[in-house]
C-alpha cells in the first residue's frame, strides 16, 4: 500500500479549476519529484494536500488514511510536513527557536532530534541564536528544512526547495534530500530545476495544463527524448 | 435576467415607499412644525452620509473621524457668515490675525523647502535634521504668535466674529476647509494599512472638536454662537413653518443635486475606474492606474460632503456650540445609516440616514418613557430606589443599540458589506 | 532647588506614572495587532471595564469589613485582572471571531471593534452613571511626602503611584521571560512573524489568541485600575485614553511588545513634558537669559495635552511608519 495515495483530484480556487485528474502515489522511502511548465499546477497539486483548494472530485490518502480536505493545521499531527517556497522561516526568532517551533506538537524531549538537524546543517549550529530573518537566503532555506524535521515526519513535501539558490547550494540542498530520505523520510518535491532534481529522483511525475502527462521512474524521464524535449530545457 | 434587474427598483420604491408612510405618521402625531424639522436634519445628514458612502463603498476607507469635518465645516461656514463683529475689526485683532497668516504660509513654505530638501543634494541625516528644526521653530513661533493673539482677541472683544459673507458661499467654504483636512490626512495615511486611517481620523476628530472648544478668540467657546444666518427668511423673520419649510427645500435641492452628480460620476469613465480598483485593486494597479491616488480623491470629495451637509445642519440648529458635536451622534450614528442602508449604495445612503435619523430622533422620548416606567414600577413593586440621574442614564441606551447594531450587522454580513455590485450592461 | 523638586514631581514622576499607563495598555494592544492584526478600537474602554470591576470587587470586600496592609483596590485588582481576561475572551469569541472564521478583511474587525467599544460604553455608563468615583473605598490613598535635603518642598509620591511602578517593573520582565522562554510564548511570536507558516507547524493557534486575550486584557485591567488610583474612575475614558495609546504602539512599532513599553514611556514623557511649565526650572537661571520669562512657558498648554500623542502620530506615520522596532506597515 502507497504511503501517499492521490486519485483523479480534480482542485482549484473558488469555481477555477486548476487540477483536472491528477493522480500521484509514492511508496515509504521514495523521493517523488513533480515538474513541468509554470501555470502546470506542481504547487497546487502539493497545497491541495491540506486544504488550500476547493477540491471538487478525487481523493488523497494518506498512509491508509482519507485526508482529503484537511486543513493546513492537522498536518504536523499526521506527521506531514510542508516546506512552503517563501516566507517560510519565522524572522524575528532565533534559528534555534524556529527548530523549537517545528516540534511544537511533540510532547517529549527532542533534543536528540536537533543535535541531529545541526549534523546535517552545520553552518545552523554556530548560528543558532541569531534570528531568521538575517540570514542569507540559502540558510534560510536550511531553517526550513530543519524546522520541517523536527517532528521527524513520514511525508516531507518541498516547494521548490532550491528557488532563487546558486547552483553550488542546488547541489547542496538535493544531497540534503537524499540523506534526510536515506533516514526513511519520504519526499515529494516541487521542483523547477527538473534535470537535477529528476537525477535523484525514485518517481517522477511531469504535470501539464492540470493533469499528468508522464509518470515513469526519474531515470527513465531523463533518458525519454519527448520528455526531454518539451520539459527539460534546463 | 430581466426580474434580476427589476428587483432592485422595485425593492427601492418599495422601501422608500414605506419611508414615506413612516414620515405622514410623524406629521400626523407630531405636527408639521416638528417634521418639517426632524425632515431638515435627516437631509443634512444624508448628504454628510452619501460622503461617508463614497469613501466606504467605493474606496474601503474606514473615516471614524466625520465629527470633525462637520465641526471643521460648521466652524468655517460660521466664520465666513456670521456678522461682523465691530470690536474685533477696530482693535489690534485683525493685523495679529493676518500676520498670523503671513506666518503660517513662511512656516508651510520653510517645511516644505526642508522636507524636499533631497532634492538638491541634501543628504538624508541632514534632511531628517532640518525638518526637526522646521517643525520645531514652526511650532514656537505659531503657538507663541497665537498665544498673543488669542489673548488679544479675546481681551478687546471677546471673539472674533464673522466675515458676514452670503450663506452658500458660507457653506462651500466649509467644504473647500474639510476637503484641506482631508487631503493632508489622506496624504499621510492612505497607502498605509487601513487601520492607520481609522486612528488618524479618530485623532484628528477629537483634535478639531477640542481645539474649536477651547479658542474662544475663533468660536466663543462656551458662550456659543447664535443666531446663525440662514440663506432664506429665518423664523425670526416670518412663520416658524414657511422658515423651515423654506429651509428644507434648499436643503432637499442640495441633496438631489449632490446624488445626482454623484450618479453621473458613477457612469462616467472615473466611476468605472473607481469600480475597477475597487473589485479588483491587484489588477487594477498593475495596469498602471494609481491607486491610491484615486483613493484620495474619493476621500477628499466624501469630506467637502461631509462639510458642506455639517455647515448646512449647524446653520439649521441657529446655535453654533463647539462643545456639542458628539462622537455618538456625528460619526458613529453616520455609521449606521450607512450599513443599514446598503454600503456604496448612493440611494441606500439616503434612505438610511432618513430612516435612522427618524428613529433616533424618536428613540430619545421613547427611552425616557421606558426608563421612568422601570422607575415607577421598580419602586412600586420592588421598593426599589433608581439612582439621582437614572433618567439621563436612559440615552446611554441609544449608545448600547447603536453599537449593537453595528456589530449584528457585521455578524450577518461578514464580508464587510460588500458594495452593491451594478448589473452589467 | 525647589524648582528641581518641583521639575521632579510635576515633570519626572508625572511622566513615569502616565508612561507606564500607555505602557500597559500598548503591550496588549501591540499584541493584539501582531497576532490578530487589527486595530482593537475598544482598549480604552476594556481598560475602564476592568476598572470597574475592581472597583465593584473592592467595594464588596469593604462592605464586609475587610481591611488589609495594602489598599483593597490593589488587592483585588489581580481577580479582576483574572475577570477580565475571561471577558475579553469572550468579547472576542462573540464579536471577532466568527468574522475572522468568514475571512473578513481587517478594516471590518476594526468596525467591529467600534460596535463593541460602543456597547461596553452604553453597558457601563448605563449601571455606573457618568459621574467620577473614587477607587479607594476603605481608606484615602496613602501620599507619601520626601524631604529633600536643601529645598523646603517635599518630593511627593503616592502609594497607588509607587505600586504602579512596582507592578510595572514585574509585569515587564514576566512578560519579557514569558515571550522568550515559554513555549506558549515563543508561539506568540511566531503566529505575529507568520501565521500561515504557524499553522503548517502545528502551533495551536487557538490558545495563542487566548493568551493574547488574556495578556492584553488583564494589562488593561491593570493600566485602567490604576489609572483610576492615581486620579479618579471615570467613565468616560475611552477615546482619551484611545489615541496615547495606539501613538506609542504605532510609535514603537506594530506587533513589537518591547517597542510598545519604549513608545508608552516615550509618549508619556512627551506629554508630560510639554505641558510642563518650563519657566519654574529656569527661574534661578533667569539673569542669565536673554529673554523675559513668561509666567506660563510651557510647550503646549495645558487645554491641548491631547495634541501631543496626536502630533507624534502624524509625525511618525509621515517619517517613519514602521516606528522606532521595525514593526508591520502593510
Amino acid at each position: 500500500m502507497s504511503l501517499l495515495d492521490i486519485k483523479d483530484l480534480h482542485a482549484g480556487y473558488g469555481a477555477m479549476s486548476i487540477l483536472k485528474g491528477v493522480n500521484l502515489s509514492l511508496e515509504a522511502g521514495e523521493i517523488g519529484v513533480i515538474v513541468g511548465p509554470n501555470g502546470a499546477g506542481k504547487s497546487t497539486t502539493l497545497k491541495a494536500i491540506f486544504g488550500m483548494l476547493n477540491i471538487t472530485e478525487g481523493s488523497i490518502h494518506f498512509d491508509g488514511e482519507d485526508i482529503t480536505g484537511i486543513g493546513s493545521e492537522q498536518l504536523a499531527s499526521h506527521r506531514i510536513s510542508f516546506v512552503p517556497q517563501e516566507n517560510n522561516v519565522f524572522p524575528t526568532l532565533s534559528v534555534h527557536e524556529n527548530l523549537e517551533m517545528g516540534a511544537y506538537i511533540r510532547r517529549d524531549d527532542f533534543s536528540r532530534v536537533m543535535d541531529h538537524v545541526y549534523e546535517i546543517f552545520p553552518p545552523l549550529k554556530e548560528k543558532r541564536h541569531q534570528p531568521a530573518g538575517e540570514l542569507s537566503g540559502g540558510q534560510r532555506q536550511m531553517v526550513a528544512f530543519g524546522r520541517a524535521l523536527m517532528i521527524e515526519p513520514k511525508l516531507i513535501l518541498l516547494d521548490e526547495p532550491t528557488a532563487g539558490l546558486s547552483p553550488m547550494f542546488m547541489s547542496q540542498i538535493f544531497d540534503r534530500v537524499i540523506a534526510i530520505n536515506q533516514t526513511g523520510v519520504t519526499v515529494a518535491m516541487v521542483e523547477q530545476n527538473a534535470k537535477q532534481a529528476l537525477a535523484i529522483a525514485h518517481k517522477g511525475f511531469v504535470l501539464a495544463g492540470g493533469q499528468n502527462s508522464y509518470t515513469d521512474t526519474g531515470q527513465n524521464l531523463l533518458n525519454n527524448p519527448d520528455v526531454a524535449k518539451s520539459f527539460l530545457g534546463g | 435576467m430581466s426580474s434580476q434587474t427589476q428587483n432592485p427598483i422595485m425593492r427601492d420604491i418599495a422601501l422608500f415607499a414605506a419611508l414615506g408612510v413612516l414620515v405622514l405618521v410623524i406629521f400626523v402625531s407630531q405636527g408639521a412644525v416638528y417634521s418639517v424639522r426632524m425632515l431638515v436634519e435627516a437631509g443634512c445628514y444624508g448628504i454628510i452620509a452619501l460622503g461617508l458612502t463614497i469613501q466606504w463603498g467605493y474606496a474601503g476607507l474606514f473615516n471614524v473621524g466625520i465629527m470633525g469635518f462637520i465641526a471643521a465645516g460648521a466652524a468655517s461656514s460660521m466664520l465666513m457668515t456670521f456678522p461682523r463683529n465691530p470690536d474685533f475689526w477696530n482693535s489690534g485683532g485683525p493685523e495679529l490675525a493676518g500676520l498670523f497668516i503671513v506666518k503660517l504660509i513662511a512656516c508651510a513654505l520653510a517645511l516644505w523647502l526642508a522636507n524636499n530638501s533631497n532634492r538638491w543634494g541634501v543628504g538624508p541625516r541632514l534632511r531628517a535634521l532640518l525638518i526637526t528644526i522646521a517643525i520645531a521653530v514652526s511650532y514656537l513661533v505659531l503657538s507663541f504668535h497665537m498665544t498673543v493673539m488669542s489673548e488679544e482677541i479675546e481681551k478687546a472683544s471677546g471673539w472674533m466674529g464673522g466675515l458676514g459673507l452670503p450663506v452658500f458661499f458660507g457653506w462651500i467654504i466649509a467644504g473647500v476647509i474639510a476637503g484641506i483636512i482631508a487631503w493632508f490626512v489622506g496624504k499621510i495615511c492612505l497607502g498605509l494599512r487601513s487601520d492607520y486611517l481609522a486612528i488618524a481620523t479618530l485623532g484628528i476628530a477629537q483634535i478639531i472638536k477640542h481645539f474649536l472648544k477651547n479658542a474662544d478668540w475663533l468660536t466663543n467657546g462656551t458662550l456659543t454662537v447664535s443666531p446663525m444666518p440662514w440663506p432664506v427668511p429665518s423664523p425670526a423673520d416670518g412663520e416658524f413653518l414657511f422658515a423651515r419649510a423654506a429651509y428644507l427645500s434648499v436643503v432637499a435641492v442640495a441633496l438631489l443635486i449632490t446624488y445626482l452628480l454623484l450618479q453621473r460620476a458613477y457612469h462616467s469613465p472615473w466611476g468605472r475606474m473607481m469600480r475597477a480598483i475597487r473589485d479588483n485593486e491587484e489588477a487594477a494597479g498593475a495596469m498602471g492606474k494609481n491607486v491610491n491616488r484615486r483613493r484620495l480623491e474619493i476621500f477628499i470629495l466624501g469630506c467637502v460632503l461631509m462639510g458642506i451637509g455639517g455647515a448646512m445642519l449647524i446653520h439649521f440648529t441657529s446655535i453654533y456650540d463647539p462643545s456639542g458635536f458628539l462622537d455618538l451622534n456625528h460619526t458613529f450614528l453616520i455609521w449606521v445609516m450607512v450599513i443599514l442602508g446598503g454600503s456604496g449604495n448612493n440611494r441606500g445612503a439616503i434612505f438610511g440616514a432618513i430612516f435612522v435619523y427618524i428613529v433616533w430622533v424618536m428613540s430619545e422620548p421613547l427611552a425616557v418613557m421606558l426608563f421612568d416606567a422601570i422607575a415607577t414600577y421598580g419602586n412600586q413593586w420592588l421598593g426599589w430606589e433608581a439612582p439621582s440621574d437614572f433618567l439621563s442614564r436612559a440615552l446611554q441606551m441609544r449608545v448600547f443599540v447603536i453599537g449593537l447594531t453595528i456589530t449584528l450587522v457585521l455578524r450577518l454580513a461578514p464580508q464587510g458589506l460588500l458594495p452593491e455590485r451594478q448589473a452589467r450592461h | 532647588m525647589n524648582d528641581l523638586v518641583f521639575f521632579l514631581n510635576k515633570g519626572i514622576t508625572s511622566g513615569l506614572i502616565i508612561g507606564s499607563i500607555y505602557a500597559l495598555g500598548a503591550i496588549g494592544l501591540t499584541l493584539i495587532f501582531g497576532i490578530l492584526r487589527f486595530a482593537h478600537f475598544a482598549h480604552g474602554d476594556l481598560m475602564t471595564l476592568g476598572a470597574f470591576v475592581t472597583l465593584i470587587l473592592a467595594a464588596a470586600l469593604a462592605a464586609l469589613g475587610v481591611t488589609l496592609p495594602l489598599p483593597l483596590a490593589f488587592v483585588v485588582m489581580f481577580p479582576a485582572m483574572a475577570i477580565t481576561a475571561v471577558l475579553a475572551i469572550g468579547l472576542d469569541k462573540m464579536f471577532y471571531k466568527p468574522l475572522r472564521q468568514a475571512g473578513a478583511r481587517p478594516v471590518v474587525l476594526v468596525m467591529a471593534s467600534v460596535g463593541v467599544t460602543l456597547m461596553l460604553q452604553g453597558v457601563i455608563r448605563l449601571f455606573a452613571g457618568v459621574r467620577s468615583r473614587d477607587m479607594f473605598v476603605e481608606a484615602p490613598k496613602e501620599i507619601y511626602r520626601i524631604p529633600i535635603p536643601g529645598a523646603t518642598r517635599n518630593l511627593v509620591v503616592t502609594e497607588p503611584q509607587i505600586l504602579l511602578m512596582l507592578f510595572t517593573v514585574v509585569a515587564v520582565i514576566a512578560l519579557h521571560f514569558f515571550l522568550t522562554r515559554a513555549r506558549l510564548g515563543k508561539a506568540m511570536r511566531a503566529v505575529s512573524d507568520n501565521p500561515d507558516l504557524a499553522r503548517i507547524t502545528g502551533i495551536n493557534t487557538e490558545h495563542v489568541v487566548w493568551a493574547t486575550w488574556i495578556i492584553g486584557g488583564s494589562l488593561a485591567c491593570a493600566a485602567g485600575t490604576m489609572l483610576s488610583m492615581d486620579v479618579t474612575l471615570k467613565p468616560d475614558l475611552s477615546f482619551n485614553i484611545l489615541l496615547p495609546i495606539f501613538a506609542a504602539t504605532i510609535v514603537g512599532g506594530i506587533g513589537q511588545p518591547y517597542g510598545a513599553i519604549a513608545g508608552g514611556f516615550l509618549v508619556g514623557f512627551c506629554e508630560t513634558l510639554a505641558v510642563f511649565n518650563w519657566s519654574i526650572v529656569l527661574r534661578p537661571f533667569k539673569d542669565e537669559l536673554w529673554f523675559d520669562l513668561p509666567s506660563n512657558m510651557s510647550l503646549v498648554p495645558t487645554e491641548y495635552k491631547l495634541m501631543v500623542p496626536f502630533l507624534i502620530l502624524i509625525i511618525v506615520l509621515i517619517y517613519r511608519p514602521t516606528g522606532i522596532f521595525k514593526g508591520r506597515v502593510l
